[in-house]
């Protein structure tokens, strides 16, 4: 008997116990990876030639110690008021050279933007997510003013701006002299308020 | 009584499945695009902090990951109970860290070894001395760049 209407089917029944398999495979071998973090730069090991002088004015001390208490500049406050002091302290414009910051002028805060440092200390026991947490605030006060500087030069969040330039698919979407822009655009709000975080080795506790 | 009469034998039509492994198919396409392969499996404790001002870590290539937290159940006869440092599938003391780093730089492309990054995922219950350990031990080797992964949310919730 010759055989009329062609090739007999093949089932498909079992592909959907394949297809199930190699899924729950991928689901196990695989994980969803938690790629965002806070971005610092550490100090170099070797210090300075020179030793810089620097006021202590222009120096925004912050202390954490084991217990996650805060100490900013000599007065324990509460986290939740770190940001607003940390701004207040960069935006401070202590000599009046600083065009575009709206700080009070007190002359016992910093000078200008340039030469204001916020010094982070932390104790060996002080706990990880404290740390955290006020690295991030640290972060946010910066981001606050440059965000601030950005909308107005700009009317664009300075985050976004940074966002756009670190991510890899602008660089195929524009062409070269508007992502020359943009990298000037970064860097010139960058250099308004300079990023200037030390983080001092911990001290131990007594 | 004729044509319409056929159906009357109370059993239901059989649901078609001939669509389910498209359906399914389609989950696994997903899967395998928003998931990576695990590179070492976890031996310790790893719950991050959250974080509000947060950066992408663009390019996988450029990140040497070090892991920080107390060590699992299963392993706490071998490693105690205070938080350790795992460098790919081993626990380490914190002066093993700049060679492994040393080693890592060395296995990536030549043109990608200035521009390492190094991921630093560490348990939110660890302590700071361990982290400054780390920290010296990267500064004495130079990789400087350094990014305290976290997850996205509001940190205040870090506290309690």
């Amino acid at each position: 008997m010759a055989r009329r209407g062609g090739a007999p089917e093949v089932s498909a029944g079992s592909m959907a116990d394949i297809a199930f398999l190699l899924l729950i495979f991928f689901l196990v071998t695989t994980t969803i990876e938690t790629d965002a973090g806070l971005d610092r730069m550490l100090p170099p090991i070797e210090p300075p030639d020179v030793d810089v002088i620097i006021k202590e004015k222009n120096i925004f001390q912050v202390n954490i110690n084991k217990n996650g208490q805060l100490l900013a500049d000599d007065n324990l406050i509460d986290l939740k008021d770190l940001r607003d002091k940390a701004k207040e302290f960069l935006d401070n414009n202590g000599d009046a050279s600083c065009t575009y910051c709206k700080g009070k002028k007190n002359p016992e805060s910093s000078d200008n933007p340039s030469k204001a440092i916020i010094s982070l200390k932390s104790d060996r026991e002080t706990k990880y997510s404290t740390y955290i947490t006020v690295q991030n605030e640290l972060v946010g006060a910066y981001n606050e003013l440059r965000n601030r500087e950005a909308n107005r030069l700009y009317n664009m969040d300075f985050v976004q701006l940074e966002a756009d330039y670190l991510n890899p698919e602008t660089k195929d979407k524009l062409d070269e002299d508007a992502l020359e822009e943009l990298k000037a655009k970064v860097k010139r709000i960058q250099e308004l308020f300079p990023q200037k975080l030390s983080e001092a080795e911990t001290s131990s506790s007594n | 009584m004729s044509k319409f009469a056929k159906k009357k034998d109370g059993e239901l039509p059989a649901v078609s499945t001939a669509s389910l492994p498209d359906i399914v198919f389609m989950l696994l396409f997903f899967f395998m695009t928003v998931t990576v392969m695990k590179d070492s499996s976890l031996k310790v404790k790893n719950e991050l902090p959250v974080a509000s001002e947060i950066k992408k870590l663009e390019k996988k290539d450029r990140v040497i990951t070090i892991y920080v937290g107390k060590p699992n159940r299963e392993y706490e006869k071998i490693a105690g109970t205070e938080p350790k440092i795992q460098l790919n599938d081993k626990f380490a003391s914190p002066s093993e860290v700049g060679d492994f780093i040393l080693m890592e730089r060395a296995k990536k492309a030549q043109e990608l070894q200035n521009v390492l990054t190094t991921s630093l995922k560490v348990d939110k219950d660890a302590n700071m001395g361990l982290i400054s350990d780390i920290k010296l031990e990267l500064r004495k080797v130079n990789a400087l760049k350094v990014n305290y992964t976290t997850g996205s949310g509001d940190a205040f919730n870090n506290l309690n």
